[in-house]
């Protein structure tokens, strides 16, 4: 569905040239829920919109749902849909108008673009706003609203920029469940950006991991973890001399000390843990308190760039 | 072609529904030419010769100047939300997205339009049917062109929106007063009527004051119609360049 290869742009900023995407290679079957994951920053947004047909490359090609995002971008665009950072919704135009609208600008016919609108206000329960203008809506109804544009011509693939963000916890739950009904009635192609963690982790089948422009993880988030983070284990000792001999015996494993508190990292901490309380047992090191944890997304974006994507990143 | 103008019609409908579905905005605009037409044009009754036939043009080539600023001013709005961007991705028409969006605030001003010139007939104003006419297609040409730079100045001006404020308040003011549209230039000194010849606005200004008086044969209509239809070519192609290079 989407095929990218080497795709670049730099960006000018007082004839300083900023490379905001660098060379990204990319692959999307049909029917995949992709989530492209990274800080503010690291390009998600330049990626999405050069995809979209919204900003030329600077180098590189793509092909998106078929078409060549160079050659063919009007092809491009009549086969997929786009739900921005920003509402799509017009201030001064009805909730109705503006579906409508929509379905005509993919040259719906007046009554089929009708028919849809009344659709979609049905499927994201947006009928009883159907005549109120987008000022008047809470941020969850708009951003349904926002998705309902993206489908009325019922697109093979769908780009969401951001579409939780800013969003109540709530919002965010109802949001969430129309954009999976919606998959499973259509079998929509999703490609969406987030930088919320869980939401990525929980959701999507596949994350792909940009940082500084590039792509620096692709997979499941659960491979993810395994191969590029593991699991946690936590004890504590009743001494610090004891938590520095428990440290020494982690053979191969990743581990940190702080005061009585010893972490480890290991591929498998079911496995891991008691083998290693036994060994602590066996040298008579009294281990006060035992815990494993599995490791997030984070963990694993820790683990690539040495940085936290929760540190620099406070949702807008 | 065909889809160019279904995607003209697209937005064409959808900038002129909210108008329709709340006329008390559009009465206003309605009222404001007229203030001036009959504030101005009384004032200068007599002082060039018959006002209305000299004064109705000019407030309607005003009209058209203003109008397109409107029209940029709320795309701006848009693309400072997210629905040009969401347009933008559609299959629409760049050219149509430009058009359709201008010749709502055209239509509303031929509107204006009828609504001036009846109401100047009981006070003078001598009607040449044909002249109106061309003179009105000539004004919807510069609409369009003039609506497509307001355009490119708009997404020039995104993110902040302040580079469309300064310059429609610099240059819109120099533009209309130079143009001889509610002062006669000829009687200006001699540097006034030179920079008046360099601005284009001018010519139609002269076509149009040709047209309304019959004078359908006068050299400076084509001189009007040949700036109207640069500016139109201009501003269609910048605009087109624009959305292509990224909004």
């Amino acid at each position: 569905m989407i095929h990218a290869r080497g795709l670049t742009r730099v960006f000018k900023l007082k004839k300083e040239a900023v490379e905001a995407v660098r060379g990204i290679d990319l692959d999307v079957e049909a029917g995949q829920l992709v989530a492209f994951l990274g800080p503010n920053g690291a390009g998600k947004s330049t990626t999405l919109r050069m995809l979209t047909t919204l900003l030329p490359p600077t180098s590189g090609t793509a092909t998106v749902a078929g078409r060549d995002i160079a050659h063919d971008p009007a092809g491009v665009r009549a086969r997929i849909g786009y739900v921005g950072q920003k509402n799509g919704a017009g201030e001064n135009f009805r909730v109705r108008d503006e579906l409508v609208t929509h379905g005509r600008c993919y040259g719906l016919a007046p009554a089929e673009a009708s028919r849809r609108a009344d659709e979609l206000l049905d499927l994201l329960d947006l009928r009883p706003l159907a005549h109120r203008k987008p000022g008047t809506l809470s941020g969850g109804q708009r951003r349904r609203l926002d998705i309902a544009l993206g489908l009325v011509h019922r697109p093979e693939l769908l780009f969401l920029d951001e579409p939780s963000t800013g969003l109540d916890p709530k919002s965010r739950a109802e949001v969430w469940s129309h954009i999976l009904r919606l998959r499973e009635a259509y079998g929509t192609t999703l490609f969406l950006t987030t930088h919320y963690l869980e939401e990525a982790d929980s959701m999507a089948e596949r994350v792909v991991i940009i940082d500084n422009g590039g792509i620096i993880a692709d997979g499941t988030a659960e491979g993810l973890k395994n191969d590029l983070a593991g699991d946690r284990i936590t004890i504590t000792t009743a001494t610090e001399q004891e938590a520095a001999t428990a440290a020494g015996m982690t053979g191969e494993a990743a581990v940190e000390v702080e005061g009585t508190t010893v972490r480890l990292r290991v591929a498998n901490a079911a496995t891991a843990l008691p083998e290693y309380l036994r060994t602590l047992e066996a040298i008579g090191v009294k281990v006060a308190t035992a815990e494993t944890a599995r490791p997030t997304l984070d963990d694993v974006f820790l683990t690539l760039t040495g940085r936290s994507l929760t540190d620099d990143d406070i949702p807008t | 072609m065909t889809t160019f103008l279904r995607d003209t019609a697209t937005v064409f409908t959808r900038e002129i529904t909210p108008a329709l579905r709340e006329p008390a905005g559009l009465l206003f605009s309605m009222g404001q030419p007229l203030l001036f037409l009959f504030l101005f044009g009384s004032l200068l009754d007599g002082a060039v010769g018959s006002s209305w036939q000299w004064f109705v043009p000019g407030i309607l080539v005003m009209m058209s100047l203003t109008a397109p600023m409107s029209s940029g001013y709320l795309m701006l709005v848009e693309l400072l939300g997210g629905s040009m961007e969401r347009l933008m991705v559609t299959p629409l028409n760049r050219t149509a997205m430009l058009v359709g969006r201008t010749m709502k605030e055209m239509a509303v001003l031929l509107c204006q339009a009828v609504l001036i010139i009846l109401l100047a007939l009981p006070l003078g104003f001598r009607l040449y049917p044909a002249g109106v006419l061309a003179g009105l297609a000539m004004l919807i040409v510069l609409g369009v062109g003039l609506g497509a730079l307001s355009f490119v100045l708009a997404i020039k001006s995104a993110p902040s929106g302040n580079l469309f404020y300064v310059v429609t308040q610099v240059v819109l003011f120099p533009v209309l007063l130079l143009s001889g549209v509610l002062l006669p230039v000829e009687t200006g000194p001699a540097w006034l009527r030179a920079v008046g010849q360099l601005n284009p606005i001018s010519y139609i200004v002269e076509a149009q004051r040709a047209l309304f008086a019959g004078d359908l044969t006068n050299l400076s209509i084509l001189y009007g119609t040949a700036a109207a239809c640069l500016i139109a070519a201009l501003g269609l192609w910048l605009g087109n360049r624009a959305m292509r290079r990224g909004v």
